[in-house]
This record gives C-alpha cells, sequence and structure tokens, in this order.
C-alpha cells in the first residue's frame, strides 16, 4: 500500500528530525541571555518610524551588556493592545518586563498588581522634568505606577483663509461655522464622533471645561451634574449645526485629518500628527493651516483639554525588575524622546525638550501644546475605566440622538453599574 | 410519491434491527465499533467537556480577571444580568436575523449551484473547484477585503455608492453587509452538502417522473426535493448552528458597534474587554443552549438525521 510505505519510510525521518527541533526549541529559550546580557521585553505600540527600536538599541548598547532590550510590537488599536497584555498578565507571564500602557490603563493595572510602583531614586528620575498631568496620568492611590514616555493633546487647526480670528469658545466656532456655510465655502468642524474612545475624550475635554468632573474626586462614583448637561449640550448642538460633517457619527482621529485636507472643512479639533501629515499631503492647504489653543465653553475661560499618551510600567512577574526600571529610565531619557518626537511625531513628557530648538524647529507649534498640557485634564482614573468610557461613548453616540438631561441621567446610572462591575457591556 | 426505492436501498446495509435480536456477529460488530471509538471519546470529553464544565462553573461566579481573589459565588445572578438586560436581547435579535437570512439565501443559491454542478457535462472539475473558492480563502482574509472594499477612500466598492456614504457604519446596511459576507463565504458549503444529496436521488426516478410528463419545477419540487430531505435537513442544521455563533466576519467588519454585534460579539467583549469572566461565562452557557436546542429541534421537530446516525425515518 502507498499510504503505509510512505508512512513507515517518513516516520524515521520525522523521529531523525526530531533532536534538531528540540535543540532548535531550546536554543531559541537561552539565546536571549547570550553574552550574559539579561532580556529584556518590552512591549509597546506599533511603531513605523523606527524611533522605538532606536531607542532600544540605544539603550542596551549604553547598558555596557548588562541587558538587552527587545522591542515587541503590540496590536495596533489599543483594545487589541490591552488584551495582549491582560493576557499575558493575568497567566502570570514572566516575559513582561517593560510595556507601554495608555494612560488610561494604569489605575487599572495597579489594582490587580500587574506592575510594580515606582519609589525613591527611580521615582525621583521618571518625575523630574515631568509634565504634572503626566505623571496624574501614572498616579493610583498616590503611588507612581508608572514613567511617562510621550504625552500628547488636541489643538484646534483651522484653515486661516476662511477663519480671520480663530473663536475662542464652541459657540462662536459654531457661528463662525454657520457664517461660512451661508456664505457656500467649506466650513465644517471635524470632530471625533464615533462611538469609541475619542467620543469619551471630546466628552471629558468639555465636562472638564465647564468646571465639572466625570467622577468624584475618590473615584467612587458619578459627579456630572451641570457641568455635564453643558457638555452634552455642546455636543448635541454641533451635531445640530452646520459645522456637523455628514459622517459626525463615524468619525475618528484619521478620517478627520482626511476630510480637512480634503478641503471640505474650516476647523478641526485633533493632535498635532496632522500637520506634517498636511504639509505632505496638500502644500497649498498647508498655507493656510494654522492652530489655536482649543476653543473652550465660555470664551473667558480656556479649555482644559484631555492628555493622552503612553506611560511606561514594569511588570510585577518581571524576573529582572532592577534592570527594568533602568531600562525603562533610559527609554525615555531626553534623546530618546527627542527622537521619538522628531522622527515618531508624538510630544514628550519632559517639560524642558519643548524649549529645545530641533523639535520647535520641527514642530512651531510646540509652546501652544506645552501650555495645553499644561492645564490638561485627566480621564477618570478608576481600575473600571474601561467599562465607564464604553458606557459614555455608547449612551453620548450618535450626539445627534443626546438630549442633555436625560441622556446625563442615565449615564449616571451607567457609571453606576460600571464602577461596580456590575451588568454587561455592550 | 410512495416511499422510494433509494431510501431502503441506503438504509439497508446498516439497519441494525430491532433491540434484542442482535446476532452474535452484530453484537461482536457493535463492541467493536465500541471500542473503536472509546479513544476519541475520551479525547471529546478531555477538550470539551472539561471546558464547558469550567464554563458553567466560572458562569455562576462573580469573577475578575483583575481580582481573582475577590472572586465569589452568585448562583444565577449572572444569568439574571445578562437576561435582564437590553444588550443581550439586542444582540440575540440581530444573530437570530443574520441567521435566518444568511441560512435561507445560502439554501436557495447553493441549491442551484449543486444542480449546476451537478448537471455539468464539461469542466465538471473546473466549475466545482471554481465554486469552491470562496470557502477555501480564510474568513478573516475574506472578512478584511469586504472590509477594505467598503470603506470610503479604500475601497472599490464604497467608491459605487454615493459620495459620504459609510456604509459599514449603518446598522441595517452594516447588517446586510455582513450577511453578504456570510452568504459569498459559506454558499459553496451548502452547495458541497446538497452536491451529495441530489447523487442519492436515482436517475431512474427522476426519469420515470419525465415519462409521466413531470416538468422541471414538478421533478424538482415532487421527486428530487422530497429525495434529498435528509441532505437538505443537516445541511441546514450546520449551517444554522455555524451562523448562530457567527464571530470573525462581525469583529473584523463592524467589531459590533452601531448594534451590530452577534451574541458571540457580546460573550467576547465582556470577557476580553470587560474581564468579566462571570458574565461572559454566563453569555457562552447562553449561546451554548441556544445551539443546543436548535440541534434539538432540527432532529427531534424536522427529523434531520443526525450526522452519522442512521436514516430510520419513513
Amino acid at each position: 500500500m502507498l499510504s503505509s510505505r510512505t508512512f513507515r519510510t517518513r516516520w524515521p525521518a520525522a523521529v531523525a528530525a526530531l533532536p534538531v527541533f528540540l535543540s532548535a526549541l531550546t536554543g531559541c529559550g537561552s539565546s536571549g541571555s547570550g553574552g550574559g546580557a539579561v532580556a529584556l521585553n518590552w512591549y509597546n505600540f506599533p511603531d513605523d518610524s523606527g524611533a522605538l527600536q532606536q531607542a532600544a538599541d540605544t539603550c542596551s548598547r549604553a547598558s555596557g551588556g548588562r541587558y538587552v532590550i527587545h522591542y515587541n510590537k503590540l496590536p495596533r488599536t489599543a483594545d487589541g493592545q490591552r488584551q495582549q497584555l491582560v493576557r499575558r498578565l493575568a497567566a502570570h507571564d514572566a516575559g513582561v518586563d517593560i510595556m507601554g500602557l495608555d494612560v488610561t490603563w494604569p489605575a487599572e493595572f495597579a489594582e490587580a498588581g500587574w506592575i510594580r510602583e515606582w519609589t525613591g531614586a527611580m521615582k525621583e528620575q521618571a518625575t523630574a522634568d515631568t509634565l504634572d498631568a503626566a505623571v496624574q496620568t501614572a498616579t493610583w492611590k498616590d503611588r507612581l505606577y508608572g514613567a511617562p514616555y510621550n504625552s500628547n493633546t488636541q489643538l484646534l487647526w483651522y484653515r486661516d483663509d476662511l477663519v480671520q480670528n480663530p473663536p475662542k469658545s464652541w459657540a462662536e466656532m459654531l457661528a463662525q461655522a454657520d457664517a461660512l456655510a451661508k456664505a457656500g465655502k467649506p466650513h465644517y468642524v471635524e470632530i471625533q464622533g464615533a462611538q469609541y474612545e475619542g467620543l469619551t475624550v471630546w466628552f471629558n475635554t468639555l465636562v472638564t471645561s465647564a468646571g465639572g468632573a466625570i467622577l468624584t474626586p475618590d473615584a467612587q462614583a458619578p459627579s456630572l451634574g451641570p457641568p455635564a448637561v453643558v457638555a452634552a449640550g455642546i455636543m448635541r448642538d454641533t451635531a445640530h449645526s452646520a459645522a456637523a460633517d455628514p459622517s459626525l457619527s463615524n468619525q475618528m482621529e484619521d478620517q478627520n485629518r482626511l476630510a480637512m485636507e480634503s478641503g471640505t472643512a474650516a476647523f478641526e479639533l485633533n493632535y498635532p500628527f496632522v500637520y506634517p501629515s498636511m504639509k505632505a499631503n496638500q502644500p497649498e492647504l498647508f498655507k493656510h493651516f494654522k492652530w489655536a489653543p482649543y476653543p473652550g465653553v465660555t470664551a473667558d475661560r480656556p479649555a482644559t483639554v484631555t492628555i493622552g499618551g503612553i506611560d511606561l510600567a514594569v511588570g510585577a512577574y518581571s524576573r529582572h525588575p532592577d534592570l527594568a526600571f533602568a531600562a525603562t529610565l533610559c527609554l525615555r531619557d531626553r534623546d530618546n524622546q527627542l527622537t521619538n518626537a522628531l522622527k515618531g511625531g508624538l510630544p514628550p513628557s519632559l517639560r524642558s525638550l519643548y524649549q529645545a530648538a530641533e523639535l520647535t524647529n520641527s514642530y512651531p507649534f510646540a509652546a501652544d501644546v506645552l501650555a495645553a498640557l499644561d492645564t490638561a485634564s485627566v480621564r477618570p482614573r478608576t481600575p473600571a475605566y474601561q467599562n465607564v468610557s464604553i458606557a459614555i461613548s455608547h449612551t453620548l453616540s450618535p450626539p445627534a440622538a443626546i438630549r442633555p438631561e436625560s441622556s446625563v441621567a442615565t449615564l449616571r446610572g451607567q457609571i453606576q453599574d460600571a464602577l461596580g462591575s456590575k451588568g454587561l457591556i455592550p | 410519491m410512495s416511499p422510494p426505492a433509494a431510501e431502503t436501498e441506503a438504509a439497508a446495509p446498516s439497519a441494525p434491527g430491532r433491540r434484542g435480536e442482535l446476532s452474535e456477529g452484530a453484537r461482536q460488530e457493535r463492541r467493536l465499533g465500541l471500542l473503536l471509538c472509546a479513544p476519541a471519546v475520551v479525547v471529546m470529553v478531555a477538550v470539551t467537556a472539561y471546558p464547558i464544565a469550567y464554563a458553567i462553573y466560572l458562569s455562576l461566579q462573580r469573577y475578575d480577571l483583575r481580582f481573582p481573589d475577590q472572586a465569589h459565588w452568585v448562583g444565577f445572578g449572572n444569568y439574571g444580568a445578562v437576561l435582564t438586560s437590553p444588550f443581550w436581547w439586542q444582540a440575540l435579535w440581530v444573530t437570530v436575523l443574520i441567521t435566518v437570512v444568511s441560512v435561507a439565501v445560502e439554501l436557495v443559491l447553493g441549491m442551484a449551484l449543486a444542480l449546476v454542478m451537478h448537471r455539468a457535462i464539461f469542466g465538471r472539475g473546473t466549475v466545482r473547484t471554481a465554486v469552491l473558492i470562496p470557502y477555501g480563502i480564510v474568513t478573516v482574509v475574506a472578512a478584511y477585503s469586504w472590509q477594505y472594499a467598503w470603506t470610503p477612500g479604500t475601497g472599490y466598492l464604497a467608491a459605487l455608492l454615493p459620495a459620504g456614504s459609510a456604509p459599514l457604519t449603518d446598522q441595517w446596511q452594516a447588517i446586510g453587509l455582513i450577511i453578504l459576507a456570510e452568504v459569498w463565504k459559506t454558499t459553496p458549503f451548502m452547495a458541497l452538502l446538497l452536491l451529495a444529496g441530489l447523487a442519492l436521488v436515482p436517475g431512474e426516478t427522476v426519469r420515470a417522473a419525465m415519462v409521466d410528463g413531470a416538468t422541471f419545477w414538478q421533478r424538482l419540487w415532487l421527486v428530487i426535493l422530497p429525495l434529498m430531505k435528509p441532505a437538505i435537513l443537516v445541511a441546514l442544521l450546520f449551517r444554522t448552528l455555524d451562523a448562530f455563533r457567527i464571530f470573525d466576519n462581525i469583529y473584523v467588519l463592524t467589531g459590533g458597534s452601531n448594534d451590530t454585534g452577534s451574541v458571540s460579539i457580546l460573550g467576547y467583549d465582556n470577557l476580553f474587554t470587560a474581564l468579566n469572566l462571570g458574565i461572559g461565562s454566563a453569555i457562552s452557557v447562553l449561546i451554548f443552549l441556544c445551539v443546543a436546542a436548535i440541534a434539538f429541534l432540527f432532529i427531534k421537530i424536522f427529523g434531520a438525521a443526525a450526522p452519522g446516525g442512521e436514516p430510520e425515518r419513513r
């Protein structure tokens, strides 16, 4: 029989191959510590600019053979990144030494005991010259659980061929958009209106700008109140005004960028990545592409824009925590943050870098970003953040369907459930 | 039509006769059969029974993956929370809609394809291969192709629509596209199962009907389809069970946003985003019960032969 013959002839070959396979396995396992250097695994967002890999290589060399940092790319979406980290940490994976956490995760990871606290000299180094709001994102119950890596915040981008005086408040901006629409000119306000984290960011910015907060200071209950009703009202008004892009309820940051580059919009509320992109894609429009502070809820009170970014944390199950702390400090040092800002386009978390000539040459708006970060608001810090955020984006989506009073009342109940990790998430 | 000869013929070799009248040989054969099955049964128990039992155990607790120390028994509390949640009923409704519509469309298209493949005189191999291509493509890959195709800015299909329309972001349009992707993907599977059933229809029966003056539709409705009933029911059973558990197409196409999530998506989100093992397991168990109910319904009420079972119907 043919089949049995091939079976017999193949079987010895397979057995013969087995030791090779096994040795390949063990070889793989030990290669990390080759030459005496400890292998440290750094899990972070996928970076295409090469800045992160460069930082890993630079720090590995600078360690003098103490450690080698392996940069592992996490999935592209924030949800995917969190899921992979959570799965590894829940299984006590000792191979997670350093990880890049979105600024909304440290409370959750710290409460679960998945990341180590920063103390003593390491803590001092991690917070020296660092933006206060960024340090806050990495702080949970008055302890520091991460070293701020990059930071981020939104500015108002507008076209100065359409808008002479950038608006100071949302009402002013919607009025200007209305006037542009009546004049038959591009008039959309590009903002993140899809049902996702971006909508929560918009709401958080508006609530804090109106003087309120989503959660009480102890993070045990929803705060909301009149400022939240004002915020929900602005979102609703925007959706019903001439300023609303037809696809507002599906737009995320990148759709906003594309709409602005296509020339249909006059305003855009977005992160600084839109600037180099406009420069590369639409040189003509770029000549009129200007920036201003994020509009406030009222003209006399500047907005408190939500801070974004990444905090670097050390895994609780890492076998080499001391080296991991040292490596983390190297990865976020001045030089590496500058590279990350210039190559990767991400605003640094070190305050002094905003005055560096290299940075201000490429990013003329650096001073405005720093000003926004100095007054930035932090999203609710709670281990249940994910559930709270889903409750917000689900209740306030689509923005056109918001009924300020009743939506905020619904939201209050849902946030209460989310904080108690009760019920389902949609 | 009286019970056709083909059926008794097909049933004859394996008909066991009535209980207690087994011959010595048949008994031995049966024992050998059980012994041969035993290893498979042991493996199946190890890899399926244990996870199912563990999921049921988890579903009776409040269990947050982040705080395993705080896990405690809540009885059927999680089931109460799921069954009183509008999110569950919304997801169930979407799932049932997708299941019913996609399986119905697949049945009709699959039947047509099966007839074509059955009748193809030349290029039979080519036709069958061509029909099978969508089924051979990994679902996630195909789903990404659809996703890009329907996304404004990246897709050729979205470019055919009026400017500014983003079909994947509207609940009804998105559900329609999910069904389309499902139908495109699994119709070949349906067609193959039906083709197997079609091959069982004896040519002489059809020719006899032809001689009696039956038109094509009469032959199809009164001869071919009744003879194919076991195959059709098995195909429907398989596809319904599959479609009810739909996950990958939705995950890639919409991620479940804008109320397009199926029950499997809801379970996934509660397990892996909310990290709520109790609620997530309760959802999984409820999906399991739904699937069991569908299988029960098909086998008991419609009389589908259990896969691999003897066709004992009359």
